[in-house]
């Protein structure tokens, strides 16, 4: 915990005088933290000159916000129009089943955070699934599970853009 | 010389395993011992043969595709022999000369004319292929002379609402202030969209110009893009090529020698749909929740922290660049009526090939489908299109025949939007796309009205109770009322259109919900 304490205060004084630097310091906290601690809400009040309640507001208003710890892997199912029309239902159906979470929820070993997501812009060769911030298409329920047996051997930095 | 072969990286082309096919070319091509350079362009959006790799030849550039690890080696001993251009014609996945695949020949492209050729990082490419030429035109002009051929040009908006651009940077030039800003809208939030995409990441250095052009045009040094945290390739690749504009004299402090200033950079939205509509993206800029503000004032008026502010979408921003570089006179020569130059299609979900096909307004949405589509990508029969993004309706065989025109579109209570179209096939269940459609405004909803935060959802409860035969004749009046309401007491379009979903799959499929069988006699 203290870590993520000095990590946000650094975080804080390199966005403090950022206009609109709200936004930004989120993204950047979660990316550090992994999400957005409650502990992080009353000093980045105080760094921003912003009340609590705004912060929390902020933080509540947008869907990629977590405020809890997540899976070492965040896997979104996109659960948008296009998809739909190439059977994301049934993946959105496998995946939950298969992994035994609903969305929003982390695997017991840690290793899954499922979420939906609203289009990935690969909607021409969907159904689409993200897996941290590579993006995969035509994924049907056995390529679904070859991509989680890909996510069970890698190690958790192994995942760039695609590699 | 090595051989010059070309692998996208663009997100869709990557989905498929780009990089997979990228590097056993490399290793292939070093067993075999041939010289070979790879260069990772752009997609040029025939998405249905992604990975579409090119291979420079003697005649011109060829293609095979779509390609994936196992054919790398049989590709590879193509091109190690004698006669690359013979032997390629024998290989299943050879496309021929690619400028040639109709899709593409077929396409009138202006704002995607560099799509896919170099690699989209590479500002010398650009500058080879007439990059930074409008700017170099508009450093020339005054600022009114900038705003005059964009009006002249008739483009209009492309994110959704179709407003003349012209007349938007008018109204931001005549504002007085020291700071104004300009903003673009790369939050692209409608299914069945992708084309802002494919030009931020196969054509970026336009988008940066066509933002540049607007700073010198109503005198704003300081811009943003404010981009969808969905879209991972798209923001390394903005950063990047910022960067090196930067760099290169045509961004930052005195662009260009000029004395003038335009600074850029990319803002990451948090995944909300509402944050793609404008005031509500100003907001999100500001760093405050994504709340819709009233107009009047508008943003042009009173936009980013209260100053003066353009905001118009990716792909408006990229077509100044050419209509700066090319005179508004060849755009507008280009559509229909008064929607002007061309439209980027996006055809998507069960197709057979899907992709960005960019033409004059005015085709028909059949010809779209059956011409470059060729049917569903499940083989079975077309059952609706929806046009236009989650608030666009969905449009049976008998409305197929309307061309593409903003005015025509909204003549049935549909709309162009954003230009994405999303294909369904004959299993669809057109009540379930009702209930998404008011379960996605439920999600996406940002509060302020109650027509749109509690009707959404009252209206998943009344369709469960429809299609379940629950007092069906009085829910469906329900239904009806609670669209009027939203229709009439939103201050969006968020909860104003929602309803065109609803409504149509009603009017057009009511099969679905279990309608029909009771007037069947
Ligand atoms: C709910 C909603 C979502 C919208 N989403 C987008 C979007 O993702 N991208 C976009 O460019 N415009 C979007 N718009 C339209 C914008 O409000 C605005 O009209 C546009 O950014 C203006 O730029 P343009 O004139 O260049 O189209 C949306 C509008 C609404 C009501
Ligand atoms: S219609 Fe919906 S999204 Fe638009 S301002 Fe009202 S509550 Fe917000
Ligand atoms: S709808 Fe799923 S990627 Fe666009």
């Amino acid at each position: 915990m203290l870590d993520i304490n000095s990590n946000v205060d650094q975080l804080i004084e390199q966005y403090k005088t950022l206009p609109g630097g709200l936004l930004p310091l989120l993204h950047a906290v979660k990316e550090a933290v992994g999400y957005v601690p409650e502990s992080a809400v009353a000093p980045i009040a105080k760094g921003l000159n912003l009340s609590r309640a705004e912060v929390h507001g902020v933080i509540s208003f947008y869907h990629d916000f977590n405020t809890h710890p997540v899976g070492r892997h965040t896997v979104q199912i996109c659960r948008a129009e296009a998809c739909q029309s190439m059977g994301s239902r049934d993946i959105e159906a496998h995946a939950k089943q298969s992994l035994g979470i609903d969305y929003g929820e982390t695997t017991t070993d840690g290793l899954v955070t499922l979420e939906p997501v609203y289009c990935l812009g690969n909607c021409a060769c969907s159904p689409s699934v993200r897996i941290n911030d590579d993006i995969h298409a035509r994924v049907d329920r056995s390529r679904f599970d070859e991509l989680m047996e890909e996510l069970s051997h890698a190690s958790p930095d192994a995942f760039g853009v695609n590699s | 010389m090595s051989l010059q072969i070309f692998v996208p990286q663009d997100t869709t082309a990557l989905a498929l395993g780009a990089e997979k096919v990228a590097s056993a070319l490399i290793q292939g091509a070093q067993k075999l011992g041939l010289d070979i350079e790879i260069t990772r362009n752009g997609s040029r959006g025939m998405f249905w043969l992604e990975p579409l790799m090119e291979v420079e030849t003697e005649t011109g550039r060829i293609g095979f595709g779509p390609v994936n690890t196992a054919n790398v080696e049989s590709i590879l001993s193509v091109l190690n022999s004698d006669s690359v251009e013979t032997k390629a014609m024998e290989h299943p996945l050879y496309l021929g000369e690619v400028s040639d695949i109709e899709y593409l020949s077929k396409q009138q492209r202006l704002t995607f004319k560099r799509s896919g050729i170099a690699d989209p990082t590479c500002i010398e490419s650009y500058q080879h292929q007439e990059g930074f030429s409008g700017l170099a035109k508009a450093l020339t002009m005054t600022g009114q002379d900038i705003v005059d051929e964009l009006k002249n040009s008739g483009l209009r908006g492309r994110g959704g609402a179709a407003f003349p651009a012209g007349i938007k940077w008018q109204t931001v030039l005549d504002t007085p202030g020291e700071q104004k800003y300009i903003v673009c809208n790369a939050d692209e939030g409608d299914s069945g969209t992708f084309a802002d995409r494919l030009l931020m990441e196969s054509d970026p250095y336009q988008l940066i110009e066509g933002m540049t052009i607007a700073g010198l045009a109503v005198g704003a040094n300081q811009g943003y893009i404010y981009l969808r945290s969905e879209y991972p390739v798209a923001h390394k690749i903005l950063n990047l090529t910022i960067e090196r504009a930067i760099k290169a004299g045509f961004l930052g402090a005195n662009v260009c020698d000029s004395g003038k200033d335009f600074f850029l950079e990319v803002r990451l939205g948090a995944g909300a749909y509402i944050c793609g509509e404008e005031t509500s993206l100003l907001e999100s800029l500001e760093g405050k929740r994504g709340m819709v503000r009233a107009k009047p004032p508008l943003p042009a008026i009173e936009g980013l922290f209260g100053k003066p502010t353009v905001v118009n979408n990716v792909l408006t921003l990229g077509a100044v660049a050419s209509i700066l570089e090319q005179g508004s006179d060849t755009y507008k020569n280009f559509g229909m009526g008064r929607s002007r130059g061309t439209l980027a299609v996006q055809l998507a979900g069960n197709v057979k090939r899907g992709g960005l096909i960019e033409l004059a307004f005015g085709v028909t949405l059949r010809e779209v489908v059956d011409n470059f589509g060729q049917g569903t990508f499940s083989g079975r029969p077309i059952r609706a299109i929806q046009m236009g993004g989650p608030l666009g309706a969905f449009l049976p065989e008998s409305q197929w025949d309307t061309p593409l025109d903003y005015e025509a579109f909204a003549a049935i209570k549909a709309m162009i939007g954003h230009g994405g179209i999303v294909v369904f096939d004959d299993t669809v269940d057109m009540a379930a796309q009702a209930r998404f459609a008011m379960e996605f405004c439920v999600i996406e909803s940002c509060g302020k009205c109650t027509p749109c935060r509690i009707g959404s959802t009252r209206g998943v409860e009344v369709i469960d109770r429809i299609v379940a035969n629950e007092d069906r004749d009085n829910n469906l009046i329900l239904l009806h009322d609670l669209c009027d309401t939203m229709e009439l007491g939103s201050l969006c379009a968020m909860g104003g259109m929602t309803p065109f979903p609803v409504r149509s799959a009603l009017t057009y499929f009511e099969e679905d919900f279990g309608i029909s069988s009771r007037r069947d006699h």
